[in-house]
């Protein structure tokens, strides 16, 4: 088995606030191997999306060590090592959907033909061929959110870091989102580490659940998926996938500590 | 051009309020006028009527009230007498071919809108050079801000003159230039406030994705901060062309200059002429106006162009 992408060993951060220090996050040793599906799901405030900036170098541990692709964060962010998905699509108002996935490629200066070629395959990759020169607000919330998956795709970085991308659409789109998701992590092989508070969503796209639990922010539990790599909507409803579901909600209701 | 019925309705309104007051404005000019006509005046002379009310002339004197509507020398000019003046200084002087006789308005309007045009372009220029400063370094964020707020509680009639003083004393014989500076100094200001608004205005999320780029600062200049502040650009570019040519009118007055609307306004003072005060005064308002309204057709179209949902 080769080196893991990421690895965390008893990674630590602290917020210094006014009201005294947040421990975001305490004691996360985690590693993530090539070609996974990682979900990290928890209540607000256990350092979920902390530990994903932090191996997207936005935000600096204070103990601990992670390294990304055997490097620091801060190497890995350089060599654009990961493309980053927010909650909030953020396309650019001013940029059609083909500028806005042009936008990555102009910053890392791809040369005119390449810029077009990748844009046109990365709209078909999320199924927006066709809306290249419409302007975001053309597009509903769902056609946002794929259009900023296709701007992390656009250029080769061979981990996707998602946060909550689906948080903010309604169920009947996300679900539709989550297949797309499923597919195109088959297509492209990518490593994919996700953000998420909804539990049938993390146990469908997962291959592996990292339950998490806050203050202070820290491992549950990790969760090896069982299910197969190739999976429809259909099996939300089998014994497996319910029992992968009922041991999230153990972690979690395990790691709660509400005084 | 939906806009056009509610707009016209309040100018009706304006205008008929202006109309109206025209009559207990003029009043005792009108009947001072009578009087010495021979006509009978209730009460007689003019210093007996000053301790009278205006309203109370009015109704001892309604045959004189229709003179105030066409007197020489009118406390308040009728809309159709400024219309009148306004015509002869401008159209009737371009149909005799002398539109830029030194008694046309064309002639000082033009005067006018060249400082203002210097100013705004000068004042424009260093207001988003100064919300660059501010908003990319600390020290000019701490160090420029405070004095852009107090520069801008200074009277600017108490400042005008020093500023022409100043660059006479310099040895600057252009007097369009401490007018130009007058009305940038009044200019840049909206500006410099919106685009520092404007260039904060992309959100956190928004500046760290294009960290996870590995973009420098010029990239996320260019990219992010440069086109987010465009709507805000525009807002305050109107507020900064209205805003210079104020500057250079009041650049204007106390100059001795003999030419630019500022001027006919303060010779129209110290002459008695109200007529050409009014005209002056009505001059600006629509050289405003449409300097405005150019920057506003601008806008739409840059806005629409650059996709912004309008």
């Amino acid at each position: 088995m080769s080196e893991p992408v990421v690895q965390a060993r008893d990674l630590s951060l602290t917020f210094k606030t006014n009201d005294g220090p947040v421990h975001a996050l305490s004691n996360v040793s985690l590693d993530i191997n090539q070609g996974e599906f990682v979900s990290f799901i928890g209540p607000s405030g256990c350092g979920k999306t902390t530990f994903l900036r932090v191996i997207a170098d936005l935000e600096t541990p204070t103990g601990g060590v992670v390294t990304v692709n055997g490097l620091s964060p801060g190497e890995a962010r350089l060599k654009r090592a990961y493309g980053y998905v927010f909650q909030a699509a953020g396309l650019y108002p001013w940029r059609t959907i083909g500028g806005n996935i042009r936008l990555p490629l102009e910053i890392m200066g791809y040369s005119k033909a390449e810029k077009k070629a990748r844009v046109a395959s990365t709209l078909e990759l999320v199924e927006l061929a066709g809306f290249e020169k419409k302007f975001p607000w053309q597009l509903s919330g769902g056609m946002q959110q794929r259009a900023s998956i296709a701007r992390a795709l656009a250029f080769d970085a061979d981990i996707l870091l998602m946060d909550e991308p689906f948080g903010a659409l309604d169920e009947i789109v996300r679900d539709h989102l989550n297949e797309q998701l499923l597919s195109l992590w088959s297509k492209t092989g990518k490593t994919i580490a996700f953000v998420t508070h909804s539990i049938p969503e993390a146990v469908f796209l997962s291959s592996k659940i990292v339950v998490m639990s806050p203050r202070p922010g820290r491992i549950a539990d990790v969760i090896d998926s069982p299910l197969p790599k190739d999976r429809s909507l259909e099996i939300r409803d089998t014994p497996e996938f319910l029992e992968i579901a009922h041991r999230v909600r153990e972690g979690l209701r395990a790691g709660h500590s509400y005084d | 051009m939906r806009n056009v019925v509610p707009v016209m309705t309040v100018l009706a309104m304006l205008v008929a309020f202006w109309w109206v007051s025209v009559a207990p404005m003029n009043m005792r000019a009108a009947l001072d006028v009578a009087e010495r006509a021979g006509d009978t005046v209730v009460p007689t002379g003019s210093v007996e009527r000053r301790s009278i009310p205006v309203l109370r002339l009015l109704l001892d004197n309604p045959q004189h009230i229709e003179s105030g509507y066409s007197l020489k020398r009118p406390r308040l000019p009728t809309p159709s007498q400024v219309g009148a003046e306004l015509w002869k200084t401008t159209g009737a002087m371009v149909i005799k071919g002398r539109a830029f006789s030194k008694r046309s308005l064309i002639h000082h309007g033009w005067i006018t809108l060249q400082s203002t045009l210097w100013g705004f372009l000068l004042g424009t220029t260093l207001g988003i050079l100064g919300a660059i400063a501010i908003v990319y370094s600390r020290v000019a964020n701490m160090s420029l801000m405070p004095w852009a707020v107090i520069s801008q509680t200074i009277p600017i009639v108490a400042l005008a003159p020093m500023i022409i003083v100043l660059s006479n004393q310099l040895g600057i014989q252009e007097r369009g230039v401490p007018k130009a500076i007058i009305a940038a100094y009044l200019c840049y200001f909206p500006v410099l406030v919106s685009m520092v608004k404007g260039l904060r205005s992309p959100s956190a999320s928004e500046l760290d994705l294009l960290k996870t780029y590995g973009a420098g600062r010029l990239q996320s200049f260019l990219k992010l901060r440069l086109p987010a502040s465009v709507p805000f650009l525009f807002t305050s570019l109107k507020v900064g062309i209205a805003a210079a040519l104020v500057g250079t009118i009041v650049g204007e007055l106390p100059t001795g200059a003999i030419s630019g609307l500022g001027a006919r306004i303060l010779i129209g003072d110290q002459f008695g002429t109200p007529l050409a005060i009014w005209s002056a005064l009505f001059a600006a308002a629509i050289l405003a106006g449409v300097l405005v309204t150019l920057l506003d057709i601008m806008q739409r179209i840059t806005l629409h162009k650059m996709g912004f949902r309008a």
